[in-house]
């Protein structure tokens, strides 16, 4: 479906990147590309460093060497706001909500790059400003009922099921307004039938809003299924690289991490 | 944001539920049907608020206010202060989480500000704007109402200044840092008698003579004396009418940004950090907006204080200040600009007043002796206090919405995350 990345094409490429903590490699030069449109999913056994490497995509890590480039701007280095206003969102493998928010409160916090207005125009109370809150407000509306928590504007996050405090993170998410979102373990904790509804909403996001995905996930239904390209990592170091398929087959995938999987 | 019915309001008391928890209920019920109560309530407060030299001070309920309680000018006008010192700190602990204990140190450099350029501290210069003096005085005399605003700006230079190194510290470190400072200001007065051979702030001895707020001869004479010249010792209303002025822009000011981008900011940064800047929230800057604010207010009161109390000395700024205005905030329901305001009015006339009436009344009791002062146990009765309102009421007097959510935590609605955490 996606031509091999060539430069242009690619919304995100990671280039050489390496972490080290102290004496720990956590992530040995790996190149990495996301090709614009696509769902890339990045998966290897734990501790093989998948979130190490997300939280130097998003600007949580400083990387130790290397670069990150995300739509022809050098983002190592940024902040992760920064990062966020550039267009990249993320959602946390361990659910970080604001949990004494709302849901609207959730999703609004999230448009905080996008909305103009200032302490000095709140204070005031002017026009333009209500007028942006209310289109905020509106719109977070709208955001929920797309993510699939219709009429939930007021429920405090931390009262959601579990299967709807991802949603939420999810909304929360695209609030940001992102051309790239990156997903860790969306689905973790979710039951067969959330989880194949889950993968359902990924495809539908790629498809309706052109927005391109990066996937960390156990889950090999969801992998194998939606994903265009598959990234493995094992030890810190990228050992495979390709369509869902070719990944499978590979000898040194099977032997560090689908080989248990797929027998156990 | 945080007073908006929520959707567990309508739901009926849940068996065996307290009358407080039913009352409650059933008042929100009533509130949500009847809009107007929204700006009643408020509007309603603000007419007794300005009223009170009429019905409490003297009139009708002056026995039991003014003479039973002891509010008087002097009362009302350092509960006044308190208020607004506890609203400006709420900022800063309440909706950003920041927990400042150091505030008296802004406090104090609004009093100075009064100072600088409000007294005869620099009496080689001879500057003069708008002043309401009767003589033309030596020194530097801007016009009070200009010095307040240059109080608050240089609160806020200041609030930045030392935001800046260190709230990219969390929670106790943060803590430790701004006590440091708390300490460090009132200490860089004392000792800035002699910098570089400039007498700053007239260390120990103090500053002294402070101009008072005026309206000058043309605008007391426009609008028929209502707005006084010049505000003297004799007569203490306007200085009252003018503090609650103050405070009630700060009210405003604390209710429109906690439901306005920032405050949003504000608690989510509180929440939790990392996901608030991964959400586009810079935190050094949602931060220091706050601190600055804070400060702000803590500006304001300080220079009307300093020009009330007519006398301004590094001794009156210590970190007792500090801990009182937190504790206000904390007892009345952080977060919450009505519970602040109810626990600083409580805890402000506790502190000045209260307590000395209460010593008299149990003084005056057969067999007490005549020089019982509870007063002064004043800090173990504050001390138990705050122990028993942890114990029985953590969430504070009038807490959010949201901090009631908060504390009712861990009460059999663990959710899967906290399982799994």
């Amino acid at each position: 479906m996606m031509a091999d990345g060539n430069g242009s094409k690619n919304i995100l490429e990671a280039v050489q990147v390496r972490k080290e903590f102290g004496g720990l490699i956590a992530v040995n030069d790996v190149d990495f590309v996301i090709p614009r449109g696509s769902i890339v999913s990045l998966i290897g056994p734990n501790g093989a460093g998948k979130t190490t490497f997300f939280n130097i995509l998003t600007g949580v890590y400083k990387p130790t060497a290397g670069g990150v480039i995300f739509e022809g701007t050098t983002i190592s280095g940024l902040p992760p706001h920064k990062v966020t206003a550039l267009g990249m969102a993320r959602t946390f493998q361990n659910i970080r909500l604001f949990h004494n928010m709302t849901a609207i409160e959730n999703v609004l916090v999230a448009m905080h790059s996008r909305l103009k207005g200032g302490v000095w125009s709140s204070i005031l109370g002017l026009p333009r400003l209500k007028r942006e809150e209310d289109g905020a407000h509106e719109r977070a509306s709208e955001l929920l009922a797309f993510s699939g928590l219709p009429g939930k504007e007021e429920a405090y996050a931390k009262n959601l099921s579990y299967g709807d405090q991802r949603r939420l993170e999810v909304a929360r998410a695209l609030a940001t307004e992102p051309h790239l979102l990156l997903l860790d373990e969306p689905t973790a904790g979710m039951n067969p039938e959330e989880t194949a509804n889950f993968t359902t909403f990924v495809a539908k996001l790629r498809a309706e809003q052109d927005i391109s995905v990066l996937l960390i996930e156990h889950d090999m239904r969801v992998v194998m299924g939606i994903s265009d390209r598959v990234t493995v990592l094992d030890y810190g170091e990228k050992i495979a690289e390709g369509e869902p398929k070719e990944v499978q087959h590979d000898e040194r995938v099977i032997e560090a991490y689908l080989g248990t999987a797929a027998t156990g | 944001m945080s007073d908006r019915a929520s959707p567990q309001a309508p739901k009926a008391p849940s068996k065996g539920g307290s009358t407080i928890s039913s009352w409650r209920a059933s008042y929100r019920r009533y509130r949500r049907d009847h809009k107007w109560l929204g700006w009643g309530i408020p509007l309603a407060a603000v007419v007794l608020a300005f009223s009170y030299p009429w019905w409490g001070l003297e009139g009708p309920l002056s026995f039991i206010f003014n003479d039973g309680l002891g509010i008087d000018n002097d009362t009302l006008f350092i509960m006044s202060i308190y208020v607004m010192l506890a609203l400006g700190l709420n900022v800063v602990v309440g909706y950003a989480g920041l927990l400042d204990l150091g505030y008296v140190a802004f406090f104090a450099l609004g009093a100075y500000t009064l100072g600088w350029f409000g007294s005869g501290l620099f009496s080689q210069r001879d500057v003069h704007f708008l002043d309401t003096n009767a003589a033309r005085l030596p020194g530097i005399h801007l016009s009070f109402w200009v010095v307040v605003l240059l109080a608050g700006a240089i609160c806020a230079f200041a609030g930045i200044l030392i935001g800046w190194p260190t709230l990219r510290l969390r929670g106790d470190y943060l803590a430790i840092v701004t006590l440091g400072f708390g300490e460090i200001i009132p200490d860089v007065f004392r000792n800035g008698d002699d910098v570089g051979g400039h007498n700053l702030t007239n260390g120990v001895r103090g500053v002294t003579q402070l101009d008072r707020p005026g309206f000058g001869q043309s605008i007391s004479d426009a609008t028929g004396g209502i707005l006084p010249v010049r505000y003297t010792s004799l007569e203490l209303r306007p200085w009252y009418f003018t503090v609650l002025a103050m405070m009630l822009i700060t009210v405003f000011v604390n209710l429109r940004l906690r439901d306005s981008k920032m405050g949003r900011a504000w608690i989510a940064v509180r929440e939790d950090e990392i996901a608030a800047s991964a959400m586009g929230v810079p935190l050094m800057r949602t931060k220091l907006w706050a601190y600055a604010i804070g400060a702000v207010f803590g500006g304001f009161a300080g220079a009307i204080y300093g020009s009330f109390i007519n006398g301004i000395f590094p001794t009156s700024f210590s970190f007792q200040i500090s801990v009182i205005v937190l504790v206000m905030v904390i007892v009345g329901g952080m977060g919450n600009i009505w519970g602040v305001i109810a626990g600083a009015m409580l805890i402000s006339w506790l502190n000045f007043r209260g307590l000395d009436k209460i010593g008299e009344r149990i003084g005056s009791l057969p067999g007490v002796s005549d020089d019982f002062s509870i007063a002064k146990y004043k800090f173990g009765i504050f001390g138990a206090l705050l122990v028993l309102m942890m114990l029985f009421r953590p969430e504070g007097l009038i807490p959010s919405t949201r901090r009631r959510a908060e504390f009712a935590e861990g009460e059999g609605q663990a959710t899967l995350y906290d399982a799994r955490a």
